[in-house]
């Protein structure tokens, strides 16, 4: 017997919390759709994201709950959302973080699409066609050639403002941009800094004036410093808005 | 052309700006250096004295002229006008903006979105409270002084203006300095996530610095108008020329 006792395996005993999420729901390509919370409830699982959490909760209870993601790493930034009132990507963030009582609404300041997806891709495509956040040359390009050489510190100042994900969190953490829909919010000053530094770029800082010299581009920022605190991939982005800044005040005045 | 700069973009917006930093800047300083001034008072009598024929020119001139005060006080007024001009495009303009400024604030609880609207709130009860203590200065720029001021602190009813003046621009100057670095990327040092830390706890240290020396300074005044309140109006001669008064008096008898 006590050897039969001792074979068994030992039942854990679950010590896992129930979390509850208020999901916001709507669908506003439906007529009939009222925009409300759905409550439900979810045992938190090891390591559990907030992105595994949700996949349960559509499986098991909300088959419809919309909200997007691809990459589950955090770096398509398509699966931002505001999580209890913050902007942060649910693959990024672990349950055992949250408290028992979890709130997810979808960014604001972006076309909703339903419940917690919403339309970054056509906000940021109007954002860079405004800025033209391209390399912008007239150099004859032989793409036969070698590409001309960079100094690796230039190549990885560019790569380190490339790093961002276009996510949408910086527009949703900045007080700005919620209330004025046009400026163009850290994401786009960090990319026409990035363009800035390229010096396969010619613009001047006068043509980057043209764009962003005013109240709806780097003048607008009120250094509120949402952007940089929420931003899932950690950029420097309120020294870029700095570097901007100071730029942009001589060129205005040049 | 003025308005248009090399490439034909106008140069307002870099302008209005840089003018709302530098405006900013030097209006937070200038109260660091005014509470200096006016805590001479915590010194004695004849320090605040010193201090306030210093201020009147007395030290070049040979006597004091006020009239130094007034300018300087209009010139003080002057930049307040322009950097609330300016700071008013930042302020949210419509219900909607509120609104959703409100909502925003609640939801990311985000400390320096917090001080931002401090800033606001704080500008704003300046445009009445700086107006109405600068009104008075540019007018009455002889009534500074050990007595004078206490007589205005107490006898007069200002300390519950100061009070709450003191609070608004100690949050507003030292928040704003700490802001306009920050935006300006100044004194940021090499790592400008460490460098806004440090930036931030020099900030709250010297708040409280001036918020203690302003409330002693304050008690100060009220103090001493209070304990010459049945004299109000009598200007304070300093020890060493009353001494000088009674013994010139004592060798004339």
């Amino acid at each position: 017997m006590n050897a039969a006792t001792d074979n068994t395996i030992p039942v854990k005993v679950s010590t896992a919390r129930t979390i509850e999420f208020s999901i916001f729901r709507h669908n506003p390509y439906d007529d009939t759709s009222e925009p409300h919370f759905e409550t439900y409830k979810l045992e938190e699982a090891d390591s559990m994201t907030l992105f595994i959490a949700l996949n349960e909760i559509r499986a098991q209870q909300a088959p419809s709950l919309q909200f997007d993601f691809v990459c589950r790493a955090g770096i398509c930034g398509s699966c931002a959302m505001l999580i209890n009132g913050r902007p942060g990507l649910a693959c990024r963030t672990l349950v055992s973080q949250l408290p028992d009582k979890v709130t997810l609404m979808p960014l604001p300041g972006f076309e909703l699409i339903g419940d917690l997806s919403v339309n970054t891709g056509k906000w940021m495509r109007g954002m860079s066609e405004h800025l033209q956040t391209w390399i912008h040359s007239n150099k004859k390009v032989d793409i036969n050639a070698l590409e001309e050489k960079m100094e690796p510190e230039k190549a990885e100042q560019i790569y380190e403002l490339e790093r961002c994900i276009e996510c949408g969190c910086c527009i949703a953490g900045c007080g700005t941009a919620q209330m004025r829909s046009e400026f163009v919010g850290a994401v786009g000053l960090n990319q026409l800094a990035r363009f800035k530094i390229d010096p396969r770029d010619d613009r001047t800082d006068a043509d980057y004036y043209a764009v962003v010299g005013d109240e709806n581009g780097v003048f607008g920022c009120m250094t509120m410093l949402g952007c940089e605190d929420f931003c899932p991939k950690e950029l420097p982005l309120a020294q870029q808005i700095a570097y901007m800044r100071r730029a942009m005040a001589i060129a205005g005045i040049d | 052309m003025f308005f248009k700069n090399s490439l034909g973009s106008p140069r307002g917006p870099a302008l209005m700006d840089m003018l709302q930093s530098i405006s900013g800047l030097i209006l937070a300083l200038f109260m660091w250096a005014h509470m200096f001034m006016v805590s001479s008072i915590l010194l004695g009598n004849d320090a605040m004295y010193w201090v306030t024929k210093m201020f009147e020119g007395k030290p070049i001139f040979g006597k004091g002229y006020p009239i130094l005060v007034s300018l300087f006080a209009m010139f003080i007024l002057s930049l307040i006008v322009l950097h609330a001009f300016l700071a008013m495009r930042k302020f949210p303009a419509t219900h909607r903006q509120y609104r959703t400024l409100h909502k925003h604030l609640g939801g990311i609880r985000h400390t320096d979105s917090y001080l931002w609207y401090v800033q606001v709130i704080t500008g704003f009860a300046l445009f009445f409270l700086a107006s109405v203590h600068l009104y008075q200065l540019i007018m009455h720029p002889a009534d500074i002084g050990p007595f004078a001021s206490s007589d205005r602190v107490w006898t007069g009813r200002m300390w519950p203006l100061y009070l709450v003046l003191l609070f608004v621009v100690e949050l507003h100057g030292g928040i704003g300095l700490y802001r306009v670095l920050v935006k300006w990327g100044w004194f940021m040092g090499k790592d400008p996530k460490v460098g806004r830390k440090r930036l931030t706890i020099a900030k709250w240290l010297l708040t409280v610095f001036f918020l203690v020396l302003g409330l002693m300074t304050l008690a100060a005044y009220m103090k001493v108008g209070y304990e010459h309140q049945d004299k109000a109006g009598e200007r304070y001669e300093p020890a060493q020329y009353s001494q000088l008064h009674s013994a010139s008096q004592g060798g004339s008898h």
